[in-house]
């Protein structure tokens, strides 16, 4: 299916506010183009002195104010409806392409540019939506423009009439040959925007390293380089854009000349047929008002091509796979916590193999540590019990129920989360507290944020727990939010908890106490540790030691050491 | 809008040019009517087929030259409106480098770099635009209004009072409706700030199991922004009636009033044409301008962010440009009672005081927030103190150009980050003049051999390369050239044990550099000359680590955090 029935098909709900346009749109133009004749009429009757027919006059008068109060009606009707068709198919989209973010495997969010997808949730939707505005205003009241001046200046003279006709084309063509010359300039031009935007990004979003390096004046010489690139290829890209409407003009003004002057022979000697001097100035009128939709699509051709272009980009969203369904699987309520992994086999990428046959049985309460070098796929664990991916074969059973048999949310919903990379959301603290347990009372909520040693930061703040936190948290240290990341996790009081190297920009000493304060929450409560700070994981009742993206040792502390082996080397690094 | 207008100080030429050009352009359309009015009443009344050739071929020069006027219009201002754009951006870029640590924060990179390219580029289009039809409008219609005037003096009457009364509607239309332009405006930050969020905390929001609350939030937003752009879209869609009602109602009277001066013999039926011609002219032009202005104004949203980025001050000034004379001497950093706060808040620090000698080992180490990174930035001056002062070799780090005080130390962040380019280009930061041979030096030292080609690519972030691989990378960077300060803020964190202490013995080495090194782990700061112990803001202990374990009680709580007894 082609962009353009796409769109047309996100406004079908819309398809009573589109039919409604038109017809507005069409009427609105009808007696737009109907009033001329009037006035020619009018001229007609007053062509001499002393001979003016001032009855006739009146009567015209009034009819054309008739006219004129139809067309303003119309007119406004049909702008509105226009407007609601493109705010409300902009607004559908935006909430499908959110709903996606939402909806797809994980991994499409891992590996897209962030940036990227939100530009196409706000600047491509909002491209699509003018395309949209453009194209139901000037193309349909431009072809309902073309057609009713073709009639009308048939209906004055045949012959003048296929003079205009076979002459205005001569615009488009010329509109098109310019568009060919400057299409090279533009793609060079967006290509080095392009460039300029990611030297921006990179400079400004690290400032605080250019900085440290005093390297301000040398990245100013290099950005200026580039600028000044950007301002000869802009140039040439925006001279040739801009020559297309003079050029249309030209060839407007062209055959406004040649219609004029044909018209006078005719009403002179009947060169092409007869035509009196009030029919010439309405025929001139409608030349001009034929010409200029031709004028006015060159000019909104450009943001047609955008609009299909973010539509390209938006359906590339819209048409991922979701997640497979799962309305027809078991709701797991609550947990006792047995986990058992049966020949658990996993790759991010067919090529290369990360988990090869893994099993383990965890009974409830246990607490299970992943260690092992970094980059070496401890998360890789988590997002399989999370089933943020899907394992390849095997199986992950949580009281003795297939994970892949329950709800997605309902297994999500088992675990308390904390993870390394500390996410918050702008608002206040209490908001972001509550975020897994909206019931929560106030008092519950403080007591998780001193439990997890983040009150007494939370007071100090300016507003204390109604303080808000700005976007990306700027204004909270990494261990502040990770804090804050605990206690969310502790208000939440869930039957199985994860903490994907939950302490990790924490000092030791807090870390200490946050972990006495885990202890407490793990009470009873099967957990999953990454980490890699050895110290802290040490009584844990299985340790899996993960190398290379595979489980390569497994057991508890001391029988791990007694091995000799990895782990043992890992834990004496430690301390050399 | 205006108050960049001195980013086209250069272009006055172009200025005056173009629209003149355009001028030109709007007066010879102007004569169309009034020749056609004069083939009607002289070719085609009195039969005169010479005449009608004659202003035929005059209607075609018309066009011609128009056309030629109108391409010196458009390549004036494409070349202003390109080259205002160029300058705002380098001068924008130039600005934000001087801005401190404090504005960086405050605005957040997100909101800069909008501002320099999609606010730029906005504002860039409407000069250009404006250059082209905001003047040629008026022009149109000021010299309809002349050659009323010229036809007829009474029925110009008619022209004055109704361009009046639609320039009055253009006013209200636009003053109600710009309003709904800042609130569309910021709904759809908003839109982008919730999509950001649900996307960098898409597993936190699934674990959760938030994705319906997330959309729920969305959908209210998006559904605002819709009822927003329908509320103004019925203002604005006001302006084309209302503008074409009040025209055509002046036909009328024109065509009412004129019949009568043709029945007395003071006007002839092509002057009325003429007249009517001129309306529409009027009519299209104002059109025009009303389009223009919905577009400026959303364009005048751009340059008002512009501008706001332009009119903050570094709250850290450079005080002093050129290089001062240092005191080899002194100790190589010093505190003298130094108290600090980000604006208003608690104290960071309190009554810090300490000496750093030349060519030592110090290890800084305390809790999360105890104020450890906020004492480096103070060295680096990305903050100036509240009271007390910050030595670096005896002289005041005020008295410093910021080059002269940068160069000088070479910072590994918190942060591993790398930039897009070659390995040597990114060696090249702290000693821009720095040998192969010296760059391969540093990266031997920070234990990363790996790298054998300095043409390798790096890619943007560094992210090429592994955590580990960034960090060793960055001390590289910062170790380039032996600068006499290296400063290490948490750098080993990414590292294991072995490779850390490795890395550590190497710098130790080059024993004319100061290190000051900030860390969690004990076993860093163990053999350190020096050990800074900070607690909530305070100085809590200073001495080796002997010393510390005896009579810093904080500094031994930390210590049993990591270590076993025995290993005190």
């Amino acid at each position: 299916m082609s962009v353009v029935r796409k769109i047309l098909n996100y406004t079908k709900p819309h398809f009573i506010y589109i039919i409604l346009a038109l017809v507005c749109s069409a009427v609105s133009v009808a007696f737009t183009l109907y009033i001329p004749v009037l006035v020619g009429n009018a001229v007609d009757m007053m062509i001499q002195k002393g001979k003016v027919d001032f009855s006739g006059i009146i009567g015209i008068i009034a009819q054309t104010g008739l006219f004129i109060l139809i067309v303003v009606v119309f007119q406004w009707l049909s702008g509105n409806f226009t407007n609601i068709i493109s705010a409300r198919t902009v607004r559908d989209m935006r909430n499908d392409i959110f709903e996606k973010f939402n909806r797809v495997p994980l991994s499409v969010i891992d590996s897209r540019a962030h940036g990227d997808l939100i530009s196409r949730i706000t600047n491509d939707v909002e491209a699509v939506g003018d395309g949209l505005t453009q194209v139901i205003t000037q193309l349909f009241s431009g072809i309902v423009t073309i057609v009713g001046t073709l009639i009308f200046m048939l209906s004055i003279n045949v012959w003048i009439a296929l003079v205009v006709v076979v002459l205005t084309p001569l615009s488009v063509l010329v509109a098109a040959i310019i568009g060919k010359m400057c299409a090279k300039s533009f793609r060079d031009q967006q290509e080095l925007q392009g460039e300029i935007s990611s030297y921006v990004e990179e400079i400004v979003g690290n400032q605080k390293v250019v900085k440290a390096f005093a390297y301000e004046d040398r990245s100013r010489k290099e950005f200026k380089k580039k600028n000044d690139r950007l301002f000869k290829i802009g140039l040439k890209a925006q001279f040739a854009g801009a020559l297309a409407n003079p050029c249309t003009r030209f060839v407007n003004n062209m055959v406004y000349a040649v219609t004029g002057i044909v018209g006078a022979f005719t009403v002179v000697s009947a060169f092409m047929g007869v035509l009196t001097i009030g029919q010439l100035s309405c025929f001139l009128t409608y030349a001009n008002q034929y010409t200029k939709p031709f004028n006015e699509v060159t000019g909104v051709l450009t943001q047609i091509q955008t609009a299909l272009a973010a539509g390209d980009r938006i359906f590339e969203i819209l048409e991922l796979e979701n997640e497979t369904s799962d309305d027809d699987k078991i709701n797991l309520e609550n947990a006792d916590g047995n986990i058992e992994f049966k020949n658990v086999k996993f790759s991010y990428t067919p090529e290369k193999e990360l988990i090869k046959d893994f099993s383990l049985s965890v009974k409830s309460g246990q607490q299970i540590a992943i260690v092992g070098p970094t980059g070496c796929g401890k998360t890789t664990l988590i997002n399989l019990i999370m089933r943020f991916y899907e394992i390849k074969s095997g199986e992950i059973l949580i009281d003795g129920v297939n994970i892949k048999e329950a709800k997605r949310d309902s297994v999500r919903k088992l675990f308390g989360m904390v993870l390394q990379d500390s996410w918050l959301f702008s608002g206040t603290i209490m908001e972001n507290l509550r975020y897994g347990n909206p019931d929560a009372s106030d008092e519950e909520i403080i007591n998780a944020a001193k439990l997890s040693y983040a009150h007494s930061f939370i007071r100090k703040m300016p507003d204390g727990y109604n303080s808000i936190i700005s976007e990306g948290a700027s204004n909270l240290s990494a261990g502040q939010k990770q804090l804050l990341c605990i206690a969310r996790a502790m208000a939440l009081n869930p039957p199985m908890l994860i903490l994907d190297e939950a302490t990790s920009s924490i000092d030791t000493l807090t870390e200490i106490r946050v972990q006495k304060a885990f202890k407490k929450l793990m009470r009873g409560r099967t957990s999953f540790i990454v980490a890699h700070r050895l110290s802290t994981i040490k009584e844990s009742d299985i340790i899996l030691v993960m190398n290379d993206g595979d489980i390569i040792e497994q057991g508890t502390h001391d029988e791990l050491l007694k091995k000799d082996g990895f782990y043992t080397k890992l834990y004496n690094s430690q301390f050399d | 809008m205006f108050k960049l207008r001195r980013f086209l100080k250069e272009y006055k030429l172009q200025l005056i040019v173009g629209p003149l050009c355009k001028l030109f352009e709007a007066v010879l359309e102007l004569f169309v009517p009034l020749v056609m009015a004069g083939i009607i009443d002289n070719g085609i009344l009195k039969n005169d087929t010479d005449y009608i050739i004659k202003m035929g071929i005059v209607l075609l020069l018309l066009a011609v030259v128009g056309l030629s006027s109108a391409l010196v219009c458009q390549y004036m201002a494409s070349y202003t409106s390109q080259g205002a754009g160029t300058k705002i951006r380098d001068a924008l870029f130039k600005h934000i480098g001087t801005l401190s640590h404090k504005e960086l924060d405050e605005i957040g990179t997100p909101a800069l770099i909008t501002r320099m390219t999609s606010d730029i580029n906005a504002v860039q289009a409407n000069v250009a635009m404006t250059m082209r039809l905001l003047l040629r409008a008026p022009f149109l219609i000021i010299g309809a209004l002349v050659m009323a005037c010229f036809i007829n003096l009474e029925l110009s009457i008619i022209f004055f009072v109704s361009s009046l009364i639609i320039a009055f509607i253009l006013y209200l239309v636009m003053s109600k409706s710009l309003p709904f332009y800042k609130k569309i405006q910021k709904s759809l930050d908003r839109i982008s700030l919730l999509s950001r969020e649900n996307l960098s905390g898409n597993r936190v929001i699934r674990a959760f199991s938030k994705q319906k609350a997330q959309d729920d939030n969305l959908n209210k937003e998006a559904e605002n922004l819709s009822a927003l752009s329908v509320r103004v879209g019925r203002l604005s869609a006001l302006l084309n009636p209302a503008t074409y009602a009040v025209a055509y109602g002046a036909i009328i009277l024109i065509l009412y009033f004129g019949a009568g001066k043709v029945n007395s013999g003071g006007l002839m039926s092509g002057d009325i044409v003429a007249l009517v011609s001129y309306m529409t002219q009027i009519l299209l032009a104002m059109i025009v301008l009303a389009n223009l202005v919905v577009l400026l104004s959303r364009g005048s949203a751009s340059a008002s962010r512009i501008n706001a980025v332009f009119e903050i001050e570094p709250s850290v000034k450079e005080l002093n440009s050129n290089e001062i004379q240092t005191d080899e001497t002194a100790p190589k950093v010093e505190f003298k009672d130094v108290t600090f706060s980000y604006g208003g808040g608690d104290s960071e620090l309190e009554n810090i005081s300490f000496k750093i000698e030349r060519g030592t080992f110090t290890g800084i180490i305390g809790t999360t927030g105890a104020g450890k990174s906020t004492l480096l930035s103070l060295i680096m001056r990305y903050y100036d103190t509240s009271s007390g002062e910050v030595l670096v070799d005896g002289r005041n780090v005020k008295d410093y150009p910021f080059s002269q005080l940068r160069g000088k130390i070479g910072v590994v962040p918190q942060k591993s980050t790398l930039f897009s380019g070659t390995i040597r280009e990114n060696m090249l930061w702290q000693t821009p003049d720095a040998s192969d041979e010296e760059i391969f030096r540093a990266l031997k030292t920070a234990q990363a051999d790996f790298i054998d080609d300095l043409d390798k690519r790096v890619s943007q972030g560094g992210l090429n390369f592994s955590g580990g691989q960034r960090q060793r990378l960055c001390i590289a960077r910062a170790i380039v050239g032996s600068p006499e300060l290296v400063i290490l803020d948490d750098s080993f964190s990414a590292l294991d044990f072995a490779t850390e202490k490795k890395l550590r013995e190497e710098l130790l080495k080059n024993k004319d550099t100061t290190y000051i090194v900030v860390t969690q782990r004990c076993s860093t700061v163990m053999n350190a000359d020096k050990i800074l112990v900070l607690e909530d803001g305070r100085l809590e202990g200073e001495g080796t680590h002997k010393e510390l374990i005896k009579n810093c009680g904080a500094y031994r709580e930390i210590c049993l955090s990591q270590l076993k007894e025995v290993e005190l």
